[in-house]
């Protein structure tokens, strides 16, 4: 548990005992670990299991089902393309195929500065605006490959700064 | 015990209320294909979908692994419906699977090719994406395939079972799910025990053990002195991959096997377990007598040696300092066996046969080596030593007895014999540490009370006036009640022993798989007998010889007398005494 600092060991142990009496606290562990720190690496999901007893491969085997989850720190902006039945039909493959091009990274990673994340959805519920992208919880309804630099530059020019 | 009336294929039965299906089926004499689950349930859960049938009262087919009996019920196994049903899910699962059957070690035990054959499944019927070939194969004892797996979960349910554990889980979703240890890490990098439990139940090649075969075969063409040694456990199990009835006893074609096998000396293991107990049962006393750590716990089994480093290493202190006996063994014949016998060690080749894959992993520790070699050189699997023989010609079940090699290392008492069996160590502990404290011999060596397959087991004897508690367990869910017990500082035992596998060696990680779909003459409550007869076998050659006390084993003093001096001497600490470290649990 090298990799830890003291005060993250404290914290997670306190979210664990939060949810001790539960029957089944996994899940409400692991989530409020994801809202601290937006992701939950092998190291805390040890500490998770030193404290709970559940076992670790268990433990990693719930956060790689659950897209919620992650393994890895997300970027400062998620950008989440919806590929629901409705937006795929609308063409929401190329929207997100322009946004890894653009990016340069695969959905599912993060740009190197940290910036972005690309994340592939499935069905957000906004089919009557399909193909949608979702982007730190504002919806961008109708998108097109040509919009698709625009919202990059939106985002790129407000850098770090909100 | 409630009942409901059922119907099966029109004949109606009465059977217990809350069996499911498969299991009422089972009992009245059916056998539905199944593949998934095992042993009480150990699987996912109706995930292969092999066992369909129709039941009236449920809608559509039913996975009859998991759905109960009702009052009333007509199952109906041959419907075309559910036959066509059954052969669709198994081509499903073939049509993602690595199908290079000639190469898989679980060839002639593949469950999965038993239900194909059963259900008639076709080649070739639905061709798409397939999981990719990962081997994992970094530790010296047991390998991964994901290209053969059909994430049954028999492999977790059991790590769960056995030793409260899960190192393997299921990972990711979807047609992308695997089984692995935590971050499709490998098992080296992972707190397993390499009990290979896991591997006695896959059905499939996924899980399987690392062989070493081409190793034994290399050392033969290198002109090596190859000698073998034999552990208990595998004369009462070997029988049963030449299709004898389990808990067959075949010590003695075992042996006339292993010299037909070309190795040049062929020894029991048992020799070095009597001396195994000498070494123990005096650090034991010496313990008692001088305010040493107590309880102390054996340290025969490298499954429960693996768990002590990774989970309990502060408990080491507790551990038997002794060597396993085949590696105390390795260390004897590399040093005196040689020197009488004007061998220069480095051409001895020392192969042991064992009901385990751990001990694959253990010999290679850096504590056990003397002089730069190796104790042991290579371990084969009673599995192993089946396929050996099976290669060479030789029909076994056509082998006259013969008798181990028996110069200065070959006799072997009732006491050793039982060593591969849950609260063997113990007893023959006890039967030595009895003689020691009173000098005189117990008038029944057969101690009961720690015989069974009782999770724990407990008893007390009174050995010349002072009263030794001691406690047997086996998996580490049961081990785990005792070593928080010595955490706490509230444990009441002078000796504990201790064996991985549930059951002890007898049901070991390396023996023959006991698959129900493959022994039709045995009972249908095979997986719950088969320990017990495996072990009865073992207590049958204890009851046999005419020496059931190590102490008595007259190479064994002779051993001393001109060459250790006595027990726990600086000398025997040399050659069979070994240490232990905390491990890190995972390798990042």
């Amino acid at each position: 548990m090298a990799h830890l600092s003291e005060a993250a060991v404290v914290k997670i142990n306190e979210i664990c005992d939060r949810y001790i009496d539960e029957k089944t606290p996994l899940m409400m562990i692991l989530s409020d670990i994801q809202k601290e720190y937006g992701y939950i690496p092998l190291e805390v999901q040890e500490l998770v299991s030193d404290r709970t007893g559940i076992s670790v491969a268990e433990i990693y085997g719930v956060v790689t089902f659950y897209s919620f989850f992650s393994l890895k720190p997300k970027g400062k902006y998620i950008i989440g393309c919806c590929l629901g039945t409705a937006c795929y039909v609308k063409g929401a493959q190329q929207i997100i195929d322009k946004f890894s091009e653009i990016l340069g990274i695969n959905p599912g990673e993060t740009t190197e500065d940290g910036m972005f994340t690309i994340d592939a959805l499935r069905c957000i519920g906004a089919c009557g605006i399909a193909p949608a992208v979702s982007i730190n919880g504002k919806v961008y309804p109708k998108m097109t490959i040509d919009s698709v630099p625009k919202v990059v530059a939106e985002y790129k020019a407000l850098g770090g700064n909100n | 015990m409630a009942t409901v009336n059922i119907k099966i294929e029109g004949v109606p039965f009465q059977v217990e209320a809350g069996m499911t299906i498969l299991e009422a089926a089972k009992a009245c004499g059916f056998e539905i294909p199944s593949l998934c689950t095992y042993n009480h349930g150990e699987c996912s859960k109706g995930s292969c979908r092999v066992c369909l049938v129709e039941a009236t009262g449920a809608r559509g087919l039913v996975a009859s692994c998991v759905y109960p009996v009702a009052e009333g019920m007509e199952i109906i196994i041959s419907s075309p419906k559910a036959v066509a049903a059954r052969r669709a899910s198994v081509e499903l699962l073939l049509s993602n699977h690595n199908k290079n059957c000639q190469q898989c070690d679980k060839n002639g035990k593949c469950e999965l090719l038993h239900v194909a054959q059963l259900t008639g499944a076709r080649e070739g019927m639905y061709e798409g994406s397939k999981t990719p070939v990962t081997i994992d194969r970094l530790t010296p004892s047991i390998q991964r395939d994901t290209s053969k797996c059909v994430l049954c979960g028999r492999c977790i349910e059991r790590c769960k079972n056995a030793h409260g554990l899960a190192v393997l889980g299921f990972e990711k979703r979807g047609f992308n799910t695997i089984v692995a240890p935590a971050g499709n890490s490998s098992f080296a990098d992972s707190p397993c025990l390499l009990c290979g439990q896991c591997v006695s139940v896959c059905p499939t090649g996924a899980l399987t053990e690392v062989s070493e075969i081409e190793k034994v075969d290399a050392a033969m063409k290198a002109g090596k002195y190859v000698v073998v040694q034999t552990a208990p456990a595998v004369r009462a199990a070997l029988g049963e991959e030449f299709d004898m009835p389990i808990g067959s006893l075949v010590t003695g074609k075992m042996v006339a096997a292993l010299k037909r096998l070309g190795f040049k000396k062929v020894f029991d293991t048992n020799f070095a377990a009597d001396l195994t107990i000498m070494e123990e049962a005096t650090e034991l006393l010496g313990r008692i007598q001088n305010g040493g750590a107590l309880p102390m716990i054996t340290s025969c089994s490298p499954g429960w040696i693996n768990y002590c480093e990774y989970y309990y290493g502060d408990l080491i202190p507790h551990v038997s300092s002794c060597k396993s006996p085949h590696e105390m063994f390795g260390a004897i014949l590399k040093s005196y066996y040689c020197e009488k016998n004007g061998i220069d060690p480095k051409d001895m080749f020392v192969v042991s046969v064992m009901p385990c894959t751990a001990k694959k992993a253990e010999k290679e520790r850096e504590q056990l080596q003397n002089n730069g070699m190796k104790d042991v050189d290579a371990v084969l699997t009673t599995r192993e030593l089946a396929k050996l023989i099976k290669r060479s010609g030789i029909i076994f079940n056509k082998l006259p007895d013969e008798e181990f090699d028996n110069d200065i290392v070959g006799e072997y008492t009732g006491a050793g014999v039982i060593f591969g069996v849950t609260g063997g160590v113990m007893e023959a502990a006890l039967r030595t540490a009895a003689y020691k404290l009173t000098g005189e011999e117990l008038a029944d060596v057969e101690l009961h009370d720690v015989r069974g397959f009782e999770g724990i087991k407990e008893a007390s004897y009174n050995l010349g006036g002072t009263e030794v508690k001691v406690a047997v367990a086996h998996g580490m869910k049961n081990a785990k009640v005792l070593l928080d017990q010595i955490r706490a500082g509230k444990s009441e035992y002078a000796f504990i022993e201790i064996m991985g596998c549930p059951g002890g060696c007898v049901a070991g990680g390396g023996q023959p798989f006991v698959k129900p779909c493959f022994l039709p003459n045995e009972d249908a409550d095979i997986l719950d007998t088969y320990k017990q007869k495996r072990a009865n076998a073992l207590y049958a050659e204890d009851e046999s010889k005419s020496i059931r006390v190590s102490h008595q084993n007259a190479q064994v003093m002779e051993l001393y007398a001109s060459y250790l001096g006595e027990p726990n001497s600086h000398k025997a600490h040399e050659l069979l005494h070994t240490g232990y470290a905390a491990k890190e649990r995972f390798k990042h």
